[in-house]
């Protein structure tokens, strides 16, 4: 540790850190705009500008090295005037239209000219003006507001992984831009918005609809993918208007994917906001009784191996688990929350986790990323592979990939084969790629649903695993066998135990008239026109998707932002959400729904509050009962089931037609609508 | 003043020949491998007893730099960049290097880059200097078919490559970290300092960057000896310098004399006086355009030289002055610098880029007066907000020569602005536009 003193206060910061970090660590304010703690050094915002012991002029503290003894003062005579000035240049060329500029109220350059500037303008010539820029359907621009402090060029080069925003011209005259009018192609373009220190990159759904102090903030939990982003919704009244994440340095550091962040405007649109059930062919609206008491008599005498019941993707761990409950308490082992029909080994946990964690890529030597595509599976875990890829250096963090030949996955990856006899080859050492692995401390593997998915896909996981095994990534101290899923409820639904018990039929066994009746939570996203013509279907959801309109009764649930719930990440990380805000109309609370009915069924379920259920699903789950998440690798090497299907040579294919198009709700979204229409369908048209 | 013996370029007006052979004549590459068998250190050491200081503007101890190159090696290879962006207006010493005496850089630099550990250098010279470049290229491949250069340079053992970058014409791209990133093939932007070139330069690695004219009397200097350099000039202003005179004497012209003798004389004998006799002087820029200017009386006894000019205020910057008569409009002459470094500001940190506009602006209109009185403070203030703020030396170029202009004409601006508001009524007339004040007369 090195010893530094700011403005007399002795602090003790690590080596190689910045005088603003040392400035921090004595608990002293250091006013930044182009500064980012997740981007690298520019220094050119000079407004953290302190004067360091022996310098002739103020230094820009944010990229200033310390050194033991180092004296900074960051309240003298020099320092304040140097803000005082940075400030006024700031703003000689800034708009000043606070009033009708959506950062208003969230916007460092109004804060910071509060704090730090002079209380009048001396500029009295013309201002600047810029010509604003198309960066595609999420994110506006007032490039007139912009404070060159190129924040938005390091996110887009160096986190998002693509260098499409640069700075065109000199002087003044610098202007950020994309170059061409095209719309930046990145799925977590969205930051860019967060990071902007000014209103120069607004959100573009957003513009004009509130203003920060209106909303009231509730902590969430993302559901659109699998990684468990922490986010915060932002409410006013009965909606939601916009969502950002929260930081957190295990799980998403502070980015969020676009699909999450957008997907805002599909919460009041297609809702079911009462039940429905459906007479001589057609839906009519019902009250609750009638609904329950219906599927109560449709219910009798059915024997339980006739029911059946999907979980979608999108459910948290309590209504879970209260569908299981209930399904065990008919008597039926028809329960299913793979609708994609990924096949896992589910007698341990580690089978089927993203087991390294997210944070732990940040030690990772190697990866082998077999049938996925991480950049749209999980693009904020892919800002982590390539965060890593970057910081490890040229070489330093070798990945190879199997499948996607032509994704672009904004590193460096080595396309090793495009099905899974590829395995085999990296098993056998016929590779280059194996003896990376062979050589690595920390090698990663990960293994995607484009393999999971497939009839072989028990035969390639437990390949996987082998590999890992040999290339002695399954140690104590590490676990290098990673399942990355893209449902958000997928891991607690296995952990709950939601899969088919014994002689029970999965997804595909319930179609076709494999049962009678068929419970359907939240599950869209199968080969719903398969369902057999005389089963009686029971949607129970939010969104007016697939499943509704082939149900015979529709139960209105309710969306993540309106309920308290578990969600589990694909690292097995257990996280909660709260209720942002109520549900509209006669919708309710999911595990409530299904503890009323179990009560009109006559089974009632043995929980009447959500602690009790969560009691319930912490004696199902270990890890629904602990405060911490840990991270542990195991001893016991025993590989996952092979199955019967042996691995074929089949190539992969992706499991995400269309980013921005993967559940009920963004299908109910316009933005994701427009966004799918110009980033997606073009690539699919022209493919064609 | 320079006596001819102890002239280091002796084919500063082209009257020689250029090539190898008549260089060779004039004693460059004479026991070249000699001087390398001195060893690094004794170079270096020999470098910092010359007192030769860096000739590029800033004047800092050309060995010294040297000396800040690691001494072992830790894998990354050591390079050194000659800077040859030579675009200080009214400067135009470099050129005559490049084009009349181009083995003297080539030697030098295989000399220094033995110094400082480093096989290859690289000079970055300014994109209009096309037959300079070319001449540069014609004097590196006749060294490298002699063996000069290239592997076993002079037989001395070490391996040298010598590679000519042609920049693109903008002026900020001669500060040494925007150079090191234009010639990476990136936006000539400034580097934040630290890390220094010579911890972390070129493609991350050590490096030194001089300027063309320190490179190329490095040879001469290791061959006559620290002593003899050291003899020349002023104590801590060692040796002789290329400089130049433009603007109003009656023969403008680039020479080489000793450091310390006064400005009077050198521009009454190489510049063949002032336009109109001394009298007629107005003001003399000493260095390029980004120092602050001197007024007749000082120009009257002061000397040429790092330390006298920086006493009164201003600096030697590249040693090239430009002389002004009285009828120059002094406030439109340094607008017009105002207007340059305007449009050459490389728009990275915020008081460089907002102000230099602003300060453009605002002398756009103290040009014609239309201003007011306390403007001119505001001015000063803004020219202060700039200095010291920026990353690198351009923000502080800019705002010297203004900060000249108050400090030596303030009646000037203050009568333009009397004047100005005689001829247009008087009252407050800053946010009129001229237009419209013609308009409406």
């Amino acid at each position: 540790m090195v010893k530094v003193t700011v403005d007399g206060i002795v602090v003790d910061v690590a080596p190689g850190s910045s005088a603003l970090q040392a400035c921090e660590a004595a608990g002293k304010e250091i006013p930044r705009f182009c500064y980012h703690e997740r981007l690298s050094v520019a220094g050119n915002c000079r407004m953290c500008l302190v004067e360091v012991s022996g310098g002739r002029k103020p230094v820009a503290s944010c990229g200033f090295p310390i050194s033991n003894g180092m004296q900074i003062f960051t309240d003298t005579e020099v320092v304040r005037r140097a803000r005082r000035a940075v400030m006024e240049f700031l703003l000689i060329n800034h708009p000043l239209d606070c009033p009708i500029c959506d950062q208003g109220g969230e916007c460092d350059l109004q804060d910071q000219a509060f704090g730090y500037g002079a209380d009048h303008s001396r500029y009295r010539e013309n201002k600047r003006a810029v010509t604003d820029k198309y960066l595609g359907p999420l994110v506006k621009t007032v490039m007139t507001r912009c404070i060159q402090c190129t924040r938005c060029i390091r996110f887009s080069t160096e986190v998002a992984g693509v260098p499409e925003l640069g700075g065109v011209s000199r002087g003044e005259n610098l202007e950020i831009t994309n170059y061409v009018e095209k719309a930046l192609t990145s799925e977590l373009s969205g930051n860019l918005i967060d990071i902007c220190p000014v209103g120069a990159l607004t959100s573009q759904p957003y513009a004009f609809s509130s203003r920060p102090w209106e909303l009231k903030r509730t902590d969430s939990i993302d559901v659109c993918d699998a990684v468990g982003t922490n986010i915060v919704m932002q409410a006013r009244g009965a909606s939601v208007l916009r969502i950002v994440p929260r930081i957190n340095d295990e799980v998403n550091e502070e980015w969020l994917a676009d699909k999450g962040r957008f997907v805002v405007d599909g919460f009041r649109r297609r809702r079911l906001d009462r039940p429905w059930v459906r007479v001589d062919g057609k839906l009519q609206p019902a009250g609750w009784a009638d609904a329950f008491s219906l599927i109560a008599t449709r219910l009798k005498g059915v024997p339980g191996a006739r029911i059946g019941a999907i979980a979608g993707d999108m459910c948290d761990a309590e209504s879970l688990m209260a569908l299981k409950d209930l399904m065990d308490m008919l008597g039926s082992p028809n329960i299913d929350c793979r609708q994609d029909g990924a096949h896992y080994d589910t007698s341990r946990r580690d089978f089927y986790t993203f087991n390294t964690g997210i944070a732990g890529i940040d030690a990772a030597d190697a990866l082998l990323i077999v049938g996925s595509i991480p950049r749209q599976e999980a693009p904020v875990l892919n800002a982590r592979i390539r965060r890593r890829f970057v910081d490890a250096g040229r070489g330093k963090f070798p990945i190879a990939m199997i499948g996607a030949p032509n994704a672009d996955p904004t590193y460096t990856a080595d396309v090793l084969g495009e099905g899974p006899d590829t395995l085999a080859k990296l098993a056998a050492g016929e590779l280059p790629f194996a003896e990376v692995l062979a050589n690595a401390k920390n090698p990663m593997i990960i293994v995607g649903h484009g393999a999971l998915t497939r009839p072989d896909g028990p035969a390639i996981a437990k390949a996987c695993w082998d590999l890992a095994v040999q290339a002695g990534a399954i140690r104590p101290d590490w676990h290098g066998f990673n399942v990355l899923h893209t449902a958000a409820s997928r891991m607690a639904g296995l952990d709950l135990g939601l899969v088919p018990g014994a002689q029970g039929r999965d997804v595909a066994g319930m179609l076709g008239g494999g049962v009678d009746v068929l419970w359907l939570m939240g599950a869209d996203e199968f080969a719903v026109q398969d369902i057999g013509p005389d089963t009686f279907v029971i949607y129970q959801g939010h969104h007016g998707d697939a499943g509704a309109a082939r149900a015979d009764v529709i139960l209105p649930g309710v969306l993540y932002a309106e309920k308290p719930g578990t969600y589990t990440n694909t690292e097995g990380r257990v996280q909660r959400a709260f209720r942002a805000v109520m549900p509209p109309g006669d919708a309710r609370e999911d595990w409530r729904i299904l503890r009323a009915f179990s009560e009109v069924a006559g089974r009632k379920l043995p929980y009447d509050t959500i602690e009790a259920l969560r009691a319930r699903m912490a004696q199902a789950h270990p890890a629904y009962g602990q405060a911490e998440h840990t991270r542990l690798g195991t001893t016991d090497t025993t590989p996952p089931q092979a199955g019967s299907v042996a691995v074929a040579a089949t190539p992969f294919h992706p499991v995400i037609a269309d980013y921005y198009l993967t559940h009920a709700v963004c299908r109910a979204s316009p933005t994701m609508e427009t966004c799918s229409g110009i980033y997606v369908r073009p690539a699919i048209e022209a493919a064609e | 003043m320079l006596q001819d013996k102890d002239r280091i370029f002796t084919n500063l007006y082209g009257q020689g020949d250029w090539t190898l052979a008549g260089a060779r004549a004039r004693g460059d590459w004479d026991g070249t491998a000699e001087i390398l068998a001195r060893g690094r250190d004794a170079i270096i050491g020999e470098m910092k007893a010359s007192g030769l200081r860096g000739r590029g503007g800033a004047g800092f101890p050309t060995g010294v730099k040297w000396s800040f190159m690691p001494k072992k090696n830790d894998g990354r290879p050591h390079y050194l960049v000659i800077n040859g962006d030579e675009s200080e207006p009214g400067t135009c010493k470099d050129r005559e290097i490049l084009r009349h005496d181009p083995h003297k850089l080539v030697e030098s630099a295989l000399i220094a880059s033995f110094a400082m550990g480093a096989h290859a250098a690289y000079v970055y010279i300014r994109g209009e200097f096309y037959n300079e470049a070319m001449h540069l290229q014609h004097a590196i491949d006749e060294a490298y078919e002699a063996g000069l250069i290239g592997k076993n340079a002079c037989g001395s053992g070490w391996d040298f490559d010598f590679y000519i970058h042609r920049g693109a014409g903008a002026y900020i791209c001669g500060e040494e970290t925007a150079l090191l990133e234009s010639l990476e093939g990136k936006k000539g932007q400034p580097r934040m300092k630290p890390p220094f070139p010579a911890a972390m330069g070129l493609y991350g690695c050590p490096t030194t960057v001089n300027n063309v004219e320190s490179i190329a009397v490095s040879a001469t200097i290791l061959r006559r000896g620290a002593a003899w350099f050291a003899g020349l000039g002023r104590p801590n202003n060692a040796g002789s310098k290329l400089m130049a005179i433009s603007g109003h004497v009656n023969t403008p012209c680039v020479f080489e004399e000793e450091l310390g003798v006064p400005m009077r004389e050198i521009i009454e004998k190489h510049g063949g006086g002032v336009r109109g006799g001394w009298d007629n002087l107005l003001a003399v820029i000493p260095g390029g355009c980004s120092v602050p200017m001197l007024p007749r009386d000082v120009c009257e006894s002061v000397l040429m030289d790092y330390d006298s000019l920086r006493a009164e205020g201003s600096g030697l910057g590249t040693g090239c002055m430009i002389v002004m008569d009285k009828s120059t409009d002094i406030i439109a002459a340094i607008a017009r610098f105002s207007k340059f470094f305007k449009h050459e500001s490389c728009g990275q940190c915020t008081p460089c880029r907002e102000g230099t506009g602003w300060m453009m602006r605002i002398m756009d209109r103290m040009v014609e007066g239309r201003a007011e009185i306390e403007e001119i403070d505001m001015l000063e203030q803004v020219t202060r907000q700039v200095e010291g703020h920026t990353i690198c030396a351009l923000g502080d170029a800019a705002a010297w020569p203004i900060q000249g202009l108050i400090r030596r004409f303030r009646p000037v601006m203050e009568e333009r602005i009397h004047a100005y508001k005689a001829a247009h009524g008087g009252g407050r007339l800053v946010q009129v536009p001229t237009g419209l004040v013609e308009a409406a007369e």
